[in-house]
């Protein structure tokens, strides 16, 4: 039988088990929509703003091992998604946007909401499609999936024009897809795994650094694995947070601009550094040269190539998918005779835990007149037993989550790392309680990023989407306010708040629960109640200390050993150590 | 140090401004860029003359192959090839500088493809290096268009890039 090209595009999702899609209507997808209104497999989340469709899609992929998927029209619908291919393709997110285009004979005479849609996308997909022809529907959207998922994830973009969309062929859906000029990498090279358990052994200071491609892999356990068998310590980016579990005592924290005084120097002071699925961002090893002043062997396993000596040298590269590759790195490990040498190890973690203590750990100084921004997540830790789904947005916030909520478990902290998207914490959760319906969702923002994407409190209640809004209102841009104060003469420019709308109100014209909370004696209270709400999207609104910063904290350009700590006790200063 | 990059690529649209989109967002540089399709029509052959250091030309290698529609690179640089480039030059002439302009040509291995009373145009092929030298050799003031094709690169012997 034949079928229209929209028929045809929502088919295609139904046979590769797509449950969501997430998307706003317009003219260039109408009859993508109307086919999606006479079938009931695939599900729509009707968004309030494009940006947070894609937002959605992501967070539904991060949270499980699926592909995203967004449905957004032409022009102005496809910019404004823009933003969340963007953030997706940062961090490596498996995603497929379908996107309405301008019938076919009309591309080029600049029509009614046309844009060049694969061009506007080329620098932040994996890899894009304009379909010229009916037939090609269904083998490009198979392709898409494919092309999402595999290798390296990223967000594909098939950009379909309207008259295509309404013109009738066979549908047939291609088993397999092959394509001649991308062939991903499973296993890595034996040899050169081989090279790096010698180097792992022979180790005096190692170190292991784990990033978001332990996630996206599913190699957590490999990775858990390696760290146990090893006994070395370990690091996660804040992309991979969670990877490794950040209650054992393996664990050091997370490294970089905003990672504890521990993983900073173990990262500058190793003599052996294994990089699993990370790619030594600026934020994560500061500045270059400084990192390279301390010799060090680089062992780095990556399925892309071109993460691997991009900033540093690396002495052993190992390209392959991380989950196969720990797999035979442990079983060469557990075949041989040769363990770690003890003493060498013992030493090593003797100067970590000297760290530990002198850099403090995370430790802030709590007050019980104002609300501490940490202690609201140690509050939000401890309501929800260590194992909510938290999602954030961007800023300090964001920093505070990830070093205060303390994942155990991959997939469970889901932020935009790479691009820094704010307005991405809610619509991300979205999809996060979606494809998690029983699970405890929390969306830690701020007042700034909260109103990147506020509309979609209205999504929420539609869709009836329970999420636990933590906002750590400090009625300023507190991430941009906390660099004016060190590097630009506490000149605040453009970072105070003003106007702030009443939260709880605005949660109640919405629909949902909004709750004020003023005195940290009621931060637990507060959550409490929140959170035994089930079927309330609670907003909490939390007065939190303004001028609390982030530490500890490498500034831009600087190297991890520079790590500035809190000036307030209980820390010691980094000259003493 | 100069590279030739040479890569076979799907003939589809957009593919050209993967490549080209790749250079300028990460800031590389490209010297000559030229494309066609080949003997099998679904595969176009792009040669890429371009400059960095051993790190630069690494990352472009890399994220050239990982471009969907590319299925081939080699960095013609690293092994024995060949290198040529095609160039017309039109140039004005005296009575008195013709014989000089035509025994030139000759020396260069060009040949006059086009002339009348006050222009003549020349066809040449060699290494870029070699049209420079023609082109210095000519009194500039002559010249009046010049129209390069960027340089070729193919593999000397067995070198070869096929999929």
């Amino acid at each position: 039988m034949e079928l229209t090209g929209a028929e045809i595009a929502i088919r295609c999702l139904q046979e590769e088990g797509v449950e969501y899609i997430f998307g706003y209507p317009g003219g260039a997808v109408l009859h993508i929509y109307d086919a999606l209104f006479q079938q009931e497999k695939v599900k729509h989340i009707l968004v309030r703003h494009e940006q947070a469709a894609l937002h959605a899609a992501d967070g539904y992929a991060r949270s499980s091992d699926q592909v995203g998927v967004a449905l957004v029209t032409s022009g102005p619908g496809l910019t404004n998604a823009v933003t969340g291919i963007a953030t997706a393709y940062m961090d490596s997110i498996p995603m497929v946007v379908i996107s309405g285009q301008v019938p076919s004979y009309a591309i080029g005479e600049d029509a009614f909401q046309e844009v060049d849609s694969v061009g506007i996308t080329r620098p932040c997909v994996k890899h894009n499609f304009l379909i010229k022809d009916v037939k090609d529907i269904a083998p490009t959207i198979k392709k898409a999936f494919y092309l999402a998922k595999s290798g390296r994830p990223g967000p594909v973009l098939v950009d379909i024009p309207k008259d295509i969309s309404n013109q009738k062929t066979e549908f047939v859906y291609p088993n397999q897809v092959s394509i001649r000029s991308y062939k991903p990498i499973g296993k890595g090279d034996s040899t050169q795994i081989k090279r790096a358990a010698q180097i792992l052994l022979e180790a005096k200071r190692p170190m292991i650094y784990s990033g978001g491609g332990a996630i996206l892999s599913g190699a957590a356990t490999q990775l858990t694995e390696l760290v146990h068998w090893l006994g070395f310590p370990c690091t996660n980016t804040l992309m991979g947070l969670g990877a490794y579990p950040a209650t054992d005592k393996l664990f050091v924290g997370m490294p970089g601009m905003h990672g504890t005084y521990e993983a900073c120097m173990a990262m500058q002071h190793c003599d052996v550094l294994i990089a699993v699925g990370a790619r030594f961002d600026d934020r994560v090893i500061g500045n270059v040269e400084h990192f390279a002043q301390v010799p060090r062997k680089i062992i780095h396993i990556d399925i892309d190539p071109s993460s691997i000596a991009k900033r540093v040298k690396v002495d052993v590269p190992v390209v392959g998918d991380l989950k196969l590759v720990l797999d035979e790195l442990l079983s060469v490990l557990r075949g041989g005779k040769q363990k770690p040498n003890a003493q060498n190890l013992a030493e090593w973690w003797k100067q970590i835990d000297a760290w530990r203590v002198k850099g403090g750990g995370l430790r802030y100084k709590n007050s019980s007149e104002i609300i501490k921004p940490q202690f609201v997540i140690e509050k939000l830790y401890e309501v929800t037993g260590g194992d909510a789904f938290v999602t954030s947005d961007v800023g300090q916030h964001q920093m505070w989550a990830a070093q205060y909520y303390k994942f155990n478990k991959p997939r469970r902290w889901i932020n935009s790392g790479g691009l820094g998207t704010m307005g991405f914490g809610l619509p991300a959760a979205m999809g996060v309680q979606l494809i998690n319906p029983d699970a405890t969702v929390a969306c830690v923002t701020g007042e700034g990023s909260i109103q990147m994407n506020i509309q979609e409190l209205s999504t929420c209640k539609q869709f009836h989407l329970p999420i636990k809004v933590v906002s750590l209102n400090n009625r300023y841009l507190g991430m941009v306010r906390q660099w004016q104060e060190f590097f630009h003469g506490n000149r605040y420019a453009e970072s105070y708040m003003d106007a702030l709308p009443d939260f709880v109100k605005l949660a109640e014209a919405y629909g949902h629960v909004g709750i004020r909370i003023d005195n940290p004696a009621d931060v637990e209270p507060a959550l409490k109640e929140a959170f035994s709400r089930k079927n309330d999207l609670v907003f909490m609104d939390f007065q939190t200390d303004p001028t609390e910063n982030v530490f500890p904290m490498v500034p831009g350009g600087k190297g991890l050993s520079e790590v500035i700590l809190d000036p307030n006790p209980p820390h010691p200063h980094v000259e003493d150590l | 140090m100069r590279h030739i990059i040479s890569l076979l690529m799907e003939n589809e649209a957009g593919a050209l401004s993967r490549v080209a989109g790749l250079f300028s967002a990460r800031g590389y540089n490209i010297e000559s860029l030229t494309v066609a399709p080949t003997e099998d029509p679904t595969l176009s052959r792009m040669t890429i003359v371009t400059s960095g250091s051993d790190a630069v030309i690494e990352q472009i290698n890399k994220q050239l192959n990982k471009l969907i529609d590319v299925a081939a690179v080699l960095d013609l640089s690293e092994g024995e090839h060949l290198e040529r480039e095609l160039m017309l030059v039109k140039v004005s002439f005296s009575g008195a500088t013709q014989d000089k302009l035509k025994r030139l040509a000759e020396i260069f291995q060009g040949r006059v493809i086009d002339e009348t009373e006050s222009t003549c145009t020349i066809e040449l092929t060699d290494t870029c290096a070699k049209l420079d030298s023609f082109l210095q050799a000519i009194e500039s003031g002559a010249i009046l268009e010049t129209v390069r094709t960027g340089a070729l690169g193919i593999g000397r012997g067995n070198r070869i890039l096929k999929l």
